[in-house]
C-alpha cells in the first residue's frame, strides 16, 4: 500500500495510514504522489449520491470545514464581554470584502436589538427645522454607495509595548471592509437646514452607552453616509441595525451604530469618547485629541502565526491587506529579511480611497527563516512607518493609532510568530 | 446653506418634548445642564448603592473595572493611571456620561439631582472639593479639572506626515536584523483547537 497524499480523513484511512498520523510536509504536494490517488481512482460518495436540496438552507452559513474562520475575543483585554471587542479572522480571508458574519464587533453596552418600526432618527440643534425620521423615510432619500474600511482606533493597540498577541487576527483584526448603501449625511442635513452658527455635529446611538462623538461639519458634508445596507443586505444587529454612520477613513469609534440623533452644535461636546477615550497620550503626558484619521497601514495575513507554511519550500503566496484613511493605497512593499531588502507586491486591484486593498507577492521560498514585513504607501506619499519610528515620536502610551510595520518570524519548519526586530 | 441640496420634504418636525427627552448632552461650558444640585454626602450614599460594586467605595476601581479617582501626576509615567481626577479635561463630561450611560447595565435611572450628588462625590474622591461641597448648575463652571490643559489637537500633519513622506529604501536598508521580542514569551493569545486541525 502506498502512502497516498491527501488531506481528507477518509482518504487517509483508505490509504492504510493511521488516522491522525502526521504527514510529511512534502507529501501535501501533488508532486510527491508515488501511486494512483484513490480520491481519483475510486468513485467518491459525492460523485454517486445526491447533495442537499435547494430547500434545505434558506440562509446559509459557511461549510463546516471552515469552522475556524470565526470572530475570536481575548477575555483579559476588557473587564467584561459587553463593553468589549472581538476580532475579524483576517488571517483566513482573501480579497477585500469582509463577510459580515465574521466582521469584528466593538460595543460599549452590548449589541442591541432595534426593529425598523421602532427606529427614529432625530436631527436637532442649530437647524431651521428640527426633524424626526422613521426608517421608511430614510429609504425615500436618494442613495449612494461606497466600499470603506472601518478600523477600531485601538487596532494593534496591545502591541505598543512590544510583541504580545500571536496572530494577525488578534494584532490587526479590529477591522472590516464592506460595501455600504445609504443616504449622504449632507442630504439629511439639508432637509433640516443648517444655521450659520452650526460648525459641528454631535452624533449618538440608541444604545445605553450612546457613544456620542463630535464631528466637524466639513467632514459631515464631505463623505459621511447614513447607511442601512452592508455587503448587499441589511446591517447585522451587531453592526448597528437598522442604521449606522459611515465615516470614511476615520477611526471606527466615530461610526455610530443604531444612530438615533444628530445635533448641529457651535462646538464640540467633548464627550467621554473624545476625552477619556480616543485621546492619545504622548511621552510627556500631554495627549492628542481629535485624532480622527486612520493612517496608512498594512499586514501580511499569510503566512502568519495562524497560517503556517505547511507545503515546504518552493512557490509561496505571501498575501495581506493595506489601507489608508487619507486616500487610496498606491503601493505595498514586502520584505522577507526584516526590512533589509524590499520587493513591490502586486495589488489585486487599483487602490480605492479609504478602502482595503489586497496585495500578493509570489515568492520562491528556499526553506530558510524569514522575517516577513509589509509596508504600505498611500496617494499622499505617506509611507507606513516602523513601530520604533512611531514610538520615537509618541512613546508607548498612545493606546490608539498603532499603524507600525508588523514582523512575522517564519521558522524553517514553516511556523510563524509575532516578533519585534532591531 | 447654499452647499446643500433642496429639501425633499421628508420627515416631520420634532416636538419640544421629544427633543428634551433625547437631547441631554452637556457642553464644556455647561450648556445643557438642567437645574438642580447635590452634595458630597448624598453622593456618597448613592455611590455606595449604585456604583461601588464595580468602582469601589472610594471610586478607586475594583478588579478590571475603571478607577475614577487616583493616578495624579502619572501621565508621563510608563503606565499612566488615567482617571477623572488625573486625566479628564471637563467636568461636563463626567456629569453627561454618568447621567446618560451609568450605572452600567441600568443606564438613565439617575435624576439630575442624583447626578449632581454623584459628580460631587467623585470630585471629593479625587480631593478636588471639600466634604461639605454642594454642586449645582450655578457653580458648575467654577470647577476646573487638573488636566484641563493636558490636550492638544491632532498634530500628526506637522509632527509625523512630513517625516513619513519620503521615497523609502528598497535595497541594503540596514546592516543586520535581530529579533528583540517574541509574542510567545507572553503566551497570552487564546488558543483554538480548530486552528490545529486545518
Amino acid at each position: 500500500m502506498s502512502k497516498f497524499a491527501t488531506t481528507s480523513r477518509r482518504g487517509v484511512l483508505r490509504a492504510g495510514l493511521a488516522a491522525g498520523a502526521l504527514l510529511p510536509a512534502a507529501s501535501l504536494s501533488a508532486r510527491a504522489q508515488d501511486g494512483p490517488d484513490p480520491l481519483i481512482t475510486e468513485v467518491q460518495d459525492w460523485a454517486r449520491y445526491t447533495g442537499a436540496g435547494v430547500d434545505e438552507t434558506p440562509y446559509g452559513l459557511p461549510i463546516r470545514f471552515e469552522s475556524d474562520v470565526i470572530r475570536r475575543n481575548v477575555p483579559w483585554l476588557t473587564a467584561d464581554p459587553i463593553s468589549s471587542i472581538n476580532f475579524t479572522p483576517i488571517h483566513a480571508l482573501d480579497g477585500t470584502i469582509t463577510p459580515a458574519g465574521c466582521a469584528f464587533e466593538r460595543h460599549h453596552s452590548g449589541a442591541i436589538e432595534l426593529a425598523k418600526p421602532d427606529y427614529r432618527l432625530m436631527i436637532n440643534g442649530l437647524v431651521d427645522r428640527p426633524l424626526v425620521f422613521t426608517y421608511a423615510d430614510l429609504e425615500r432619500f436618494p442613495r449612494q454607495s461606497g466600499v470603506y474600511f472601518c478600523e477600531c482606533a485601538a487596532n494593534s493597540g496591545m502591541e505598543w509595548a512590544g510583541a504580545q498577541l500571536n496572530g494577525s487576527q488578534f494584532t490587526h483584526g479590529m477591522i472590516h471592509n464592506m460595501e455600504y448603501v445609504g443616504v449622504p449625511l449632507k442630504t439629511l442635513l439639508a432637509e433640516a437646514g443648517i444655521r450659520p452658527e452650526g460648525k459641528w455635529l454631535y452624533v449618538e446611538g440608541a444604545d445605553a452607552s450612546s457613544n456620542g462623538r463630535s464631528i466637524p461639519l466639513e467632514k459631515a458634508l464631505d463623505d459621511c453616509m447614513v447607511a442601512f445596507k452592508a455587503n448587499g443586505e441589511a446591517l447585522r444587529k451587531e453592526h448597528g441595525y437598522p442604521v449606522r454612520l459611515v465615516v470614511p477613513g476615520w477611526e471606527g469609534n466615530l461610526w455610530i451604530k443604531w444612530l438615533r440623533r444628530i445635533e448641529v452644535t457651535p462646538g464640540p461636546v467633548e464627550s467621554r469618547e473624545e476625552t477619556s477615550k480616543y485621546t492619545d497620550t504622548l511621552d510627556n503626558g500631554i495627549s492628542r485629541k481629535w485624532t480622527w484619521v486612520m493612517d496608512a497601514k498594512s499586514v501580511v495575513t499569510a503566512p502568519s502565526p495562524q497560517v503556517p507554511v505547511r507545503h515546504g519550500k518552493g512557490p509561496l503566496v505571501i498575501t495581506g491587506l493595506a489601507w489608508s484613511g487619507r486616500g487610496a493605497i498606491t503601493r505595498v512593499d514586502v520584505s522577507t529579511d526584516g526590512g533589509r531588502n524590499w520587493r513591490t507586491a502586486r495589488l489585486a486591484a487599483l487602490g480605492q480611497r479609504m478602502a482595503m486593498t489586497r496585495f500578493w507577492l509570489d515568492h520562491l521560498w528556499d526553506g530558510e527563516e524569514m522575517l516577513l514585513q509589509s509596508r504600505a504607501m498611500d496617494e499622499t506619499g505617506y509611507v507606513q512607518p516602523t513601530k520604533d519610528a512611531l514610538r520615537e515620536i509618541r512613546g508607548e502610551n498612545s493606546v490608539y493609532h498603532n499603524n507600525g510595520i508588523q514582523t512575522w518570524w517564519v521558522r524553517k519548519d514553516g511556523s510563524a510568530e509575532n516578533v519585534e526586530i532591531s | 446653506s447654499p452647499a446643500l441640496a433642496e429639501p425633499l420634504g421628508l420627515g416631520r418636525e420634532a416636538l419640544p418634548e421629544e427633543i428634551a427627552a433625547w437631547d441631554v448632552d452637556v457642553m464644556p461650558d455647561g450648556t445643557g445642564l438642567p437645574e438642580g444640585s447635590g452634595d458630597v454626602a448624598s453622593g456618597e450614599g448613592l455611590f455606595q448603592e449604585k456604583c461601588a460594586a464595580c468602582h469601589g467605595d472610594f471610586a478607586e476601581g475594583l478588579d478590571n473595572w475603571p478607577a475614577l479617582a487616583g493616578g495624579e501626576d502619572t501621565l508621563d509615567h510608563k503606565d499612566p493611571v488615567k482617571t477623572v481626577g488625573s486625566y479628564w479635561p471637563h467636568l461636563s463630561t463626567l456629569w453627561d456620561y454618568v447621567h446618560r450611560s451609568m450605572p452600567f447595565g441600568q443606564a438613565q435611572i439617575l435624576t439630575p439631582d442624583e447626578t449632581y450628588a454623584i459628580t460631587a462625590y467623585i470630585l471629593y474622591s479625587n480631593y478636588l472639593v471639600d466634604e461639605d461641597f454642594v454642586l449645582s448648575d450655578r457653580n458648575f463652571s467654577e470647577i476646573e479639572m487638573p488636566n484641563a490643559g493636558g490636550f492638544i489637537v491632532d498634530d500628526r500633519p506637522e509632527t509625523e506626515y512630513p517625516v513619513f513622506t519620503a521615497e523609502p529604501c528598497m535595497r541594503d536598508c540596514k546592516e543586520s536584523v535581530e529579533i528583540t521580542m517574541h509574542a510567545s514569551v507572553f503566551d497570552v493569545t487564546p488558543t483554538d483547537p480548530a486552528d490545529k486541525d486545518k
